[in-house]
């Protein structure tokens, strides 16, 4: 099976200027694309040669992790945003977050705090965790929650190349804007 | 040979509300050439005598002199700001611990005793400052001398050691640093390491003295190749000052000898 680069819901100038077309033509036409090249070059010949991506995740470790978990990383990143969206999320979620953060601003806050304070190159992740409470972790590099048993809602890349071209050394001001792109019914439609 | 190296900088910078006045003077090099001493003029007379003074360094060049190899605007960004926050963290982080009486050196030998601000940042500061002192306008070329045999001696040519370098670059993934070091035996080995860690350190997994150093943090190169690191990795060699690395093996075989 041939892992491909999935198709965006949206055009790559549409999430300006939160992100913008330059850095999605690098991130998502060069990053992403290179990790999916390299897994199709790493897996022939191995036992992972008709594994799903999850399994791959789950069951491999080195380069076929690294690049088996950036392509999901990345997939599931890219998807979590339309134009116009942002605002706060609605129904069952929004239950779930004032329940386990006390309210959406706190949650915010624990969020941005854990991307921000991300060491290096990683993600920062809201997460279910194994009691089916919601949870904020963070991986290093390619760390993916999946790997973990965790259920993973919403992720934030903060890889430098994730905003460096638009924000340079200031990761938080991408932070702060990330959250005008989120669009909460695609993170429901993951609970 | 270090010769004394007389500095006289004025640097008055704000953080936190505070003002510190360091004024770093006429300091001798010596082996362990990274160990600042300092006056200090800040308001806590107490700590003053105990207290090394860490030194914000000067570029040694301007922010435009490593073009076209690294662009000007990534140099001022990655100086003053990324380097900058690195050294008031850094400062922050061994505030009234006993880091501060320490050199930097002493520091790395025991930095898995202390919390992980202190190990990112006072690798961000040392590392940094090494790696402005590895590059130069119109370095480049070759290593000469005594440094030049060494390097034909441990890996059969120069171009199999700038191969070595150029992959531990190359293939170290997220966030880190590639590294030419002497070990504790006298041999240059080549390393990378994550994040903001160094040969150092004592946790680092092959340790020694560093001499050359390469930052590949994505922020090393992005605003100008961005996912081509490796084009990033090739442009470097047209700015390693080999004088200076050569004056780094030079001092690392003394102090090997005085052990
Ligand atoms: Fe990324
Ligand atoms: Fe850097």
């Amino acid at each position: 099976m041939k892992f491909e680069l999935p198709k965006l819901p949206y055009d790559l100038n549409q999430l300006e200027p939160v992100i913008t077309a330059k850095t999605f033509e690098f991130h998502y036409g060069k990053h992403h694309q290179a990790y999916v090249n390299n897994l199709n070059n790493l897996v022939p010949g191995t036992k992972f040669e008709n594994a799903t991506l999850e399994t791959i995740i789950k069951e491999s470790d080195g380069g076929i992790f690294n690049n088996a978990a950036q392509i999901w990383n990345h997939t599931f990143y890219f998807m979590s945003f339309a134009p116009n969206a942002g605002g706060e999320p609605k129904g069952k979620l929004a239950e779930l977050i004032t329940r386990d953060f006390g309210s959406f601003a706190e949650f915010k806050d624990k969020f941005a705090k854990a991307a921000t304070t991300l060491f290096g190159s990683g993600w920062a992740w809201l997460v279910i965790n194994k009691e089916g409470k919601l949870e904020i972790t963070q991986e290093s590099n390619a760390g993916c929650p999946l790997k973990h048993g965790l259920k993973p809602l919403l992720t934030i890349d903060v890889w430098e190349h994730a905003y460096y071209i638009d924000y340079q050394n200031r990761r938080p001001d991408y932070i702060a804007a990330f959250w005008n792109i989120v669009d909460w019914k695609v993170i429901e439609e993951r609970l | 040979m270090n010769k004394i190296k007389k500095i006289t900088a004025l640097i008055i910078f704000g953080f936190l509300g505070l003002q510190y006045t360091f004024i770093a003077q006429a300091q001798e090099s010596q082996k362990d050439n990274t160990k600042i001493q300092t006056n200090n003029n800040s308001k806590n007379k107490t700590t003053m005598n105990k207290a090394i003074k860490f030194e914000f360094q000067a570029l040694p060049y301007s922010y435009d002199a490593l073009e076209p190899y690294i662009d000007k605007l990534t140099v001022e960004i990655h100086y003053s700001k990324h380097y900058k926050a690195y050294y008031n963290n850094f400062l922050i982080a061994i505030k009234d611990t006993e880091m501060e009486s320490m050199n930097i050196k002493e520091i790395f030998r025991n930095i898995s005793k202390y919390p992980m601000a202190a190990r990112n940042n006072s690798g961000g500061y040392f590392n940094h400052t090494f790696y402005w002192e590895s590059m130069k306008a119109k370095g480049g070329g070759l290593p000469t001398g005594k440094l030049s045999k060494a390097i034909i001696k441990t890996f059969n040519s120069f171009d199999e050691f700038k191969k070595q370098f150029s992959d531990a670059g190359k293939t170290r993934f997220g966030s880190g640093w590639a590294w030419l070091s002497l070990d504790d035996k006298g041999n240059l080995f080549v390393c990378s390491t994550p994040n903001q860690d160094n040969p150092l350190m004592d946790i680092a997994e092959k340790k020694g003295n560093p001499l050359l150093t390469m930052d590949v943090w994505e922020h090393a190169y992005y605003l100008k190749y961005q996912n081509k690191r490796a084009d990033y990795i090739d442009a470097f060699w047209n700015v390693v000052n080999w004088d200076e690395v050569a004056k780094r093996y030079e001092n690392a075989l003394k102090s090997l000898s005085t052990k």
